[in-house]
């Protein structure tokens, strides 16, 4: 019925291979990104785009990241967070160390170095996987912890060994109000978004699923499976890279190793598991999830206290968050294991025969 | 002559009580709003509950006292966990609250780093006492901080005096060995420069060795301190690593006369219940636990006794809860002093305020009115000077609770402090292309 594509023909192999080859997929997603860029900065306030809006598109990119290693190539990787901080870092000391440079580059050779740490990182995934994976990345967690602690170089010799970043400006463009941040960042998410999507769809994201699904017969099918992990890595290493440096430089403006530590790299992977492994949509349906439902619980709750007569202390919101939160990933991963952009999509096809869904 | 003495003291009456209903029914309209990042969940929860506790409490006095002159204190507390972007999301959820923040006391050095970069732009100082970056004392660099009562460095520096107090003089510390056990976040790095410089001065050896977040892993370091035997240690924890490196020492057998902590490993939680604490000392930048104190008795009359207190009677007057007291007083007195400035009985916006807080002059008479006597000594700001002073005394653990180790007060030699304040500032200003403040500047 809202979603038929009766009459949807496609006469050409580019109209067959689009992104969203129905209509009105096509012309939903347009109106998003406009209202995104248009709308948003007419409506929100400055809270909702420094609590809320800020950390939801970096969180995004991040699990972009992820997704394509954990969700399109099956590596489990438990090293984000430390990527995150050698993109973060990696940009403070180009910033700092190179006069004149763009701040474009500086976060660029953000993600380019969290690209050559995470394909180090990368290697033991030519031997192990699963669970030894996931243990083996989580040294990178361990490793990015204590040199970012403990090396003073990094930090600029900082004697607290916190960092921060003076003004950003590009293209003489002064990044100073919460909407200019915001919109700097959807800028990133919009390219990476459509770039990662491309990737997925192309011959390498097929390669990435091929060893995801079974690494033997991919190799047997002639797939390159050294190519094939590496680079997936590679590509995500890069992106989460990029999510760090500009959590940092955007989102905190003063960061130390504890903004990027092991919290942030399970936060991560429960961004995309619960979000939907394998699909990009899942990425910001899960980063949504995360950023926004403590926050809401915060607010609510006192809220709802206060209707019943109880006054709810900060110490029982904080709690109560944990179970809240706590029960509903339990919650939704029995209900709905693929994540919520599985949710989404049986919404679509309900709705696409609707009113005799079958 | 009977009519017109009753008429006189009708009339005095009703402009007694005219005078003491109006006002505070005008005032009603008139509030100011302090924000409040605490940290009652996480791993520093035992010393955030007590240190949000006292915040709450003092306020609650203030009300009671009937507020600022008038003004009415209201709070909202936002739960940071310790984490900074919690801290920064509470920020940003606040600032525009109830009128609009009048400052933001951050807890926590990893915070005040992070709203270091935001406020000047909302223009909402930031208040640090006793903690926060140690180079914002410099308040012709850092306008809108303020680590009033003193930072990071004073505190370390305190500590190294008492310990020379113990050895008997400066000059007799030539020799020694002292090793440094810190907690490895910005909190615990601040007190490296400034025993570095005192390690140059005076000729001993300084071994430093960090412990990781949150602090129970210290097998690794304590087998270190049993190699080296260092005549003292001292101790920068938080939360959990206090009472667990009171128990690794004595596993180790190292004597606990010999750790000299700093404040935030000095309050009860850290030594309670620990056996074998006995000995320990701690030097404790302005407060200590000082459960007789006028304030303390105050609170307990006003707040406590109606059943308003926010958290168990026995911690009024601990040493972290005296923290959160003075720190919400130190709120309250620098807007008073913006309101002798701007206007007495109106509600001073955080411009007003930040003049306020750069314009501090609590003397002892005026700390002993609130009811601080010997809890707390003099704090005068300036435009240079945003820290005030740095008083400090030293407690030692009995066992069952801490008694003051010796009469005097320290304070930090701002001859060694101000040249490294001065170059990290002087480093900050120039990352951020900043000048410093001029003598016009001074005066808004």
């Amino acid at each position: 019925m809202f979603y038929r594509e009766n009459g949807q023909l496609k006469t050409s192999y580019e109209a067959d291979q689009q992104i969203f080859p129905i209509a009105q997929d096509r012309w939903a997603i347009v109106g998003l990104v406009a209202f995104a860029i248009v709308g948003v900065p007419l409506l929100a306030d400055e809270y909702t785009f420094s609590a809320i809006l800020i950390p939801f598109l970096i969180l995004s990119l991040a699990a972009l990241g992820v997704n394509i290693l954990v969700g399109y190539c099956g590596q489990i990787s438990m090293g984000s967070g430390a990527f995150m901080a050698v993109g973060a870092y990696a940009a403070y000391n180009t910033l700092v160390r190179v006069d004149g440079m763009p701040l474009l580059l500086a976060l660029l050779s953000g993600g380019f170095f969290a690209t050559v740490v995470g394909m180090f990182f990368g290697i033991p995934s030519l031997r192990v996987k699963g669970l030894y994976l996931a243990v083996a990345t989580l040294a990178a967690q361990f490793l990015s912890d204590w040199a970012f602690l403990r090396i003073p170089w990094f930090t600029n010799y900082s004697t607290s060994g916190s960092v921060m970043v003076s003004e950003l400006q590009m293209f003489g463009w002064r990044i100073d109000t919460a909407v200019e941040k915001y919109l700097f960042c959807l800028g990133f998410l919009i390219v990476f978004a459509v770039l990662a999507k491309n990737l997925v769809r192309s011959a390498i994201g097929r390669e990435w699923m091929a060893v995801r699904d079974m690494d033997v017969a991919a190799a047997v099918i002639g797939i390159r499976i050294t190519y094939a992990k590496l680079s997936a890595f590679a590509v995500s290493s890069f992106i989460i890279g990029v999510a760090g440096a500009l959590w940092g430089f955007v989102h905190l403006g003063a960061w130390e190793p504890a903004a990027f530590g092991l919290d942030r790299s399970f936060q991560l992977l429960f961004i995309v598991i619960i979000g939907g492994m394998g699909s990009i949509m899942g990425s910001f349906f899960g980063a949504a999830f995360i950023v926004v439902l403590p926050i809401a619980l915060s607010q609510a709750l006192p809220a709802l206290g206060s209707l019943a007569g109880i006054a709810v202390s900060t110490a029982a919101v904080s709690h109560a968050e944990f179970m809240i939160f706590g029960a509903l990933i339990v919650w939704f991963l029995i209900v709905e294991p693929h994540g919520l952009a599985r949710l989404w999509s049986t919404g679509k096809q309900k709705l696409r025969l609707w009113p005799f869904p079958h | 002559m009977r009519l017109g003495t009753t008429l006189l003291a009708a009339a005095v009456m009703a402009a007694g009580l005219s005078t003491s209903l109006t006002p505070p029914a005008f005032a009603q309209e008139q509030t100011q709003f302090f924000p409040l990042l605490v940290f009652r969940t996480g791993p520093y929860a035992p010393s955030g509950v007590p240190w949000a506790n006292g915040f709450v409490d003092y306020y609650k006095l203030v009300n009671a006292r009937g507020g600022i002159n008038g003004v009415k204190v209201v709070w909202e507390e936002c739960e940071t966990s310790y984490a900074t972007d919690r801290g920064v999301e509470c920020y940003e959820r606040l600032k525009g609250k109830n009128g609009g923040a009048t400052l933001f006391q951050t807890m926590s050095t990893g915070i005040t780093f992070a709203l270091t970069e935001k406020a000047p732009g909302d223009g909402i100082p930031i208040l640090t006492p006793g903690y926060g970056r140690s180079d914002s004392a410099d308040g012709s660099v850092f306008k809108w901080n303020f680590p009033l009562t003193g930072t990071h460095a004073a505190s370390a520096d305190t500590q190294l005096q008492y310990v020379a107090s113990l050895v008997g003089g400066l000059d007799k510390l030539q020799g020694k060995k002292i090793t440094l056990l810190y907690h490895d976040s910005p909190y615990g790095k601040e007190a490296i420069p400034i025993l570095q410089k005192r390690a140059e001065m005076h000729g001993f050896e300084l071994t430093m060795i960090p412990v990781t977040h949150p602090g129970v892993e210290q097998k690794s370091a304590w087998l270190q301190i049993r190699q080296g035997r260092p005549d003292y240690v001292l101790l920068w924890g938080w939360g959990v690593m206090n009472s667990t490196a009171l128990k690794e020492a004595q596993a180790t057998g190292y004597p606990r006369d010999k750790i000299v902590g700093v404040w935030p490993s000095g309050s009860e939680a850290d030594a309670k219940g620990v056996n074998g604490a006995e000995g320990y000392s701690a030097v404790l930048l302005q407060p200590g636990s000082s459960s007789d104190s006028q304030v303390v008795k105050d609170i307990l009359e006003l707040v406590h006794a109606k059943g308003e207190g926010s958290g168990p009677q026995e911690e009024v007057g601990e040493a972290v809860y005296m923290r959160g007291v003075v720190n919400a007083m130190l709120s309250v007195e620098g807007v008073r002093a913006a309101q002798e400035k701007f206007g007495v009985g109106k509600t001073a916006t955080p411009e007003q305020a930040r003049w306020g807080y750069e314009n501090l002059d609590l003397t002892q008479e005026k700390l002993d009115a609130l009811g601080f006597h010997d809890v707390m000594r003099e704090v005068k700001t300036s435009c240079t000077d945003h820290m005030g002073s740095s008083w400090a005394r030293a407690y030692v653990w009995d066992g069952a609770k801490w008694k003051l180790g010796s009469d005097t007060w320290f304070q930090a030699d701002m001859s060694i402090l101000d040249p490294l304040v001065k170059a990290s500032g002087d480093a900050y200003a120039a990352e951020k292309k900043l000048e410093r403040r001029g003598a016009d500047d001074c005066q808004s």
